[in-house]
């Protein structure tokens, strides 16, 4: 039998014992080995790790398992223990954690076998992979683009079939941007709804994991298997997680979608107009009713996220000085020994650190750090208005496909404005996705961000179901 | 208000942050930080009186737990991790902090 390409079709296989695991486990390293000379989606393939892994789920195959047999790649980011994990940067180059987080172990619960480590911009610090310390990742649809950022080495991973599903990390976009940026779905939660235990902080009050997937209904396993609540994480919601397969529907009568006009005025390319204007037509024809929204501090998203994440991740990577684990530079006082370790961060941390030090420093926290946090809350209030009105909220979820490596790498500001549509979800602390909608002329994929009220991921599940039977997505050629 | 950061500035706040940068660094970074800051600027055309600000957004109350000791990670292993620790002794190991 072949092996089957989807989560669901896998675990069915599995556990009907027509294929065995370690097989599916095999055919999935097959793939990484043949894609990833090119590609550079993973950091580290933990071959033995899965295998032995497969072959205890084949001798002793766990009940109520929805992901038997499934490999999942985990972005770097996602401590694993036992297993490097790096963050892509040189100060965790060696690192091995003596504990796995939390999604982690919902994972091994719920049957999965982690097959390896996905690459990611240095401490999730990035929209396009390229400041990953160990050499960016490529967009399997045009191995010249870059895949996203930061998530982009699980994106391309799922992207180019190596594994059905992944988990990837979202500060301002880091998920939802290289999802759209390669073609597959990919979703951030609700701040709470996922526990971070065990993920490398960035910025703590926006920091969420979650899931990347081929199809709605592996997504909406997979964000089952992750969601929910751990008391090791304060911020974690104790809250019921429903059951997100039976939002899967082709029907949206009765759903409202607002759309924010005003912010796609400028700067977002004709090929992605045309393509978010044909899945609004879709959504309607599935049911929706589309009406005109407004978000009228939606469009200061990105000021207000790299004043807050960066004051945060200043504070976050502080902790990486040298002395309690990952890299130590020598040097003959304590205070040097800082100094030199933490040169090993790369341009772009660096950068952040700065630009966070300086607006927490003392003079400039009111005008900066105090403004920004008063803006975010405007943000949230369009939001809670709008949603009084609509239950979805659809924008692009990029201005542009994928760039070309090295086309922003010199000018940080426009490598940030690729995050323009997608940083307010995260200042709100709501859910929201990015389904594949359409495809440029030179055959680069568009997504479709939708956003929903807290805790709402369902509608999200829902409305992805209907647009992928409605647009069925393409696979590059690496499929 | 828009912030011109010179070079002098750059190296303050990477004192600030114990972060060693090369020359070249300093140059780009006070050109790049004044930048970003000058973008960010347009926040300040907000009308913000009376909004409070926030810092997480969604609702949650504060989290207790009964004080109970529970398990942690054993020491040994975490000390381990560590590039230079005394294990024996508990304790973590760093060059000189104070001046000779």
């Amino acid at each position: 039998m072949t092996i089957p390409r989807t989560a669901s079709a896998i675990r069915a296989a599995v556990a009907a014992r027509d294929v065995s695991a370690v097989e599916v486990c095999r055919d999935a390293l097959d793939r990484i080995g043949r894609l990833d000379g090119a590609l550079h989606a993973f950091l580290h393939v933990d071959d033995r790790g899965a295998l032995e892994r497969a072959a205890r789920l084949d001798r002793d195959p766990p009940a109520n398992a929805p992901l038997l047999g499934v490999p999942v790649a985990l972005k770097d980011n996602i401590c694993t223990a036992g297993v490097r994990t790096t963050a892509a940067s040189r100060l965790l180059e060696h690192y091995v954690p003596p504990y796995s987080a939390g999604v982690v172990e919902r994972l091994e619960r719920a049957g999965a076998v982690i097959i390896g480590k996905t690459n990611c911009d240095e401490f999730a610090m990035g929209s396009s992979t390229e400041h990953s310390a160990f050499g960016p990742t490529r967009n399997p649809w045009a191995h010249d683009r870059i895949p996203g950022g930061s998530s982009g080495g699980s994106a391309a991973a799922v992207a180019a079939g190596m594994v059905p599903l992944a988990l990837g990390s979202e500060t301002g976009g880091s998920i939802r941007q290289p999802a759209a940026l390669c073609g597959v779905l990919g979703l951030k939660t609700t701040y709470g709804r996922v526990s971070r235990y065990g993920l490398i902080a960035f910025g703590s009050s926006l920091d969420q994991i979650g899931p990347f997937a081929r199809s709605a209904d592996d997504l909406a396993t997979l964000l089952g298997v992750i969601a929910g609540h751990d008391g090791r994480d304060a911020t974690s919601a104790n809250r019921p997680v429903p059951d997100y397969r039976e939002a899967l529907s082709d029907d949206l009568s009765g759903v409202r979608i607002g759309v924010a006009r005003a912010l796609l005025q400028d700067g977002v390319e004709p090929a992605v107009l045309d393509a978010f204007n044909a899945s609004l037509h879709e959504l309607a024809r599935a049911g929706a009713v589309i009406t005109d929204i407004a978000l009228p501090h939606a469009s200061l998203a990105i000021p207000v996220y790299y004043l807050v994440a960066n004051a945060e991740a200043s504070s976050n990577l502080a902790r990486f000085d040298g002395v309690r684990y990952g890299e130590r530079v020598e040097a003959p006082t304590l205070t040097e020994t800082y100094y030199r370790t933490r040169a090993r961060f790369g341009a772009e941390a660096k950068r952040r650190i700065m630009i966070g030090t300086f607006v927490l420093s003392a003079g400039y926290y009111d005008a900066y750090y105090l403004k920004a946090q008063k803006v975010r809350a405007l943000i949230r209030r369009d939001y809670d208005e709008a949603f009084a009105r609509v239950d979805l909220v659809a924008v692009p979820t990029t201005p542009t496909v994928a760039f070309r490596l090295g086309e922003r790498t010199e000018d940080p500001l426009q490598m940030y404005l690729s995050d323009v549509f997608t940083a307010a979800a995260n200042l709100a602390g709501l859910p929201a996705i990015s389904v594949p909608v359409g495809l440029s002329k030179e055959r680069l994929p568009v997504g479709l961000q939708l956003t929903a009220r807290p805790f709402d991921e369902a509608a999200l599940v829902r409305a992805a179901a209907a647009l992928e039977r409605r647009l069925p997505m393409p696979r590059p050629d690496a499929d | 208000m828009s912030e011109v950061l010179t070079r002098a500035d750059v190296e303050r706040i990477a004192a600030l942050a114990r972060l060693e940068l090369t020359a070249e660094e300093v140059t780009l970074f006070a050109a790049q930080l004044t930048n970003i800051l000058g973008y960010a600027d347009q926040i300040q055309q907000v009308d913000t009186s009376n909004v409070p600000a926030a810092s997480v957004t969604t609702p949650s109350e504060t989290v207790f737990r009964d004080d109970q000791p529970a398990g942690s990670l054993p020491r040994d292993l975490l000390l381990g991790e560590a590039p230079a620790a005394d294990p024996a002794a508990g304790l973590f190991k760093v060059p000189r902090v104070l001046g000779s």
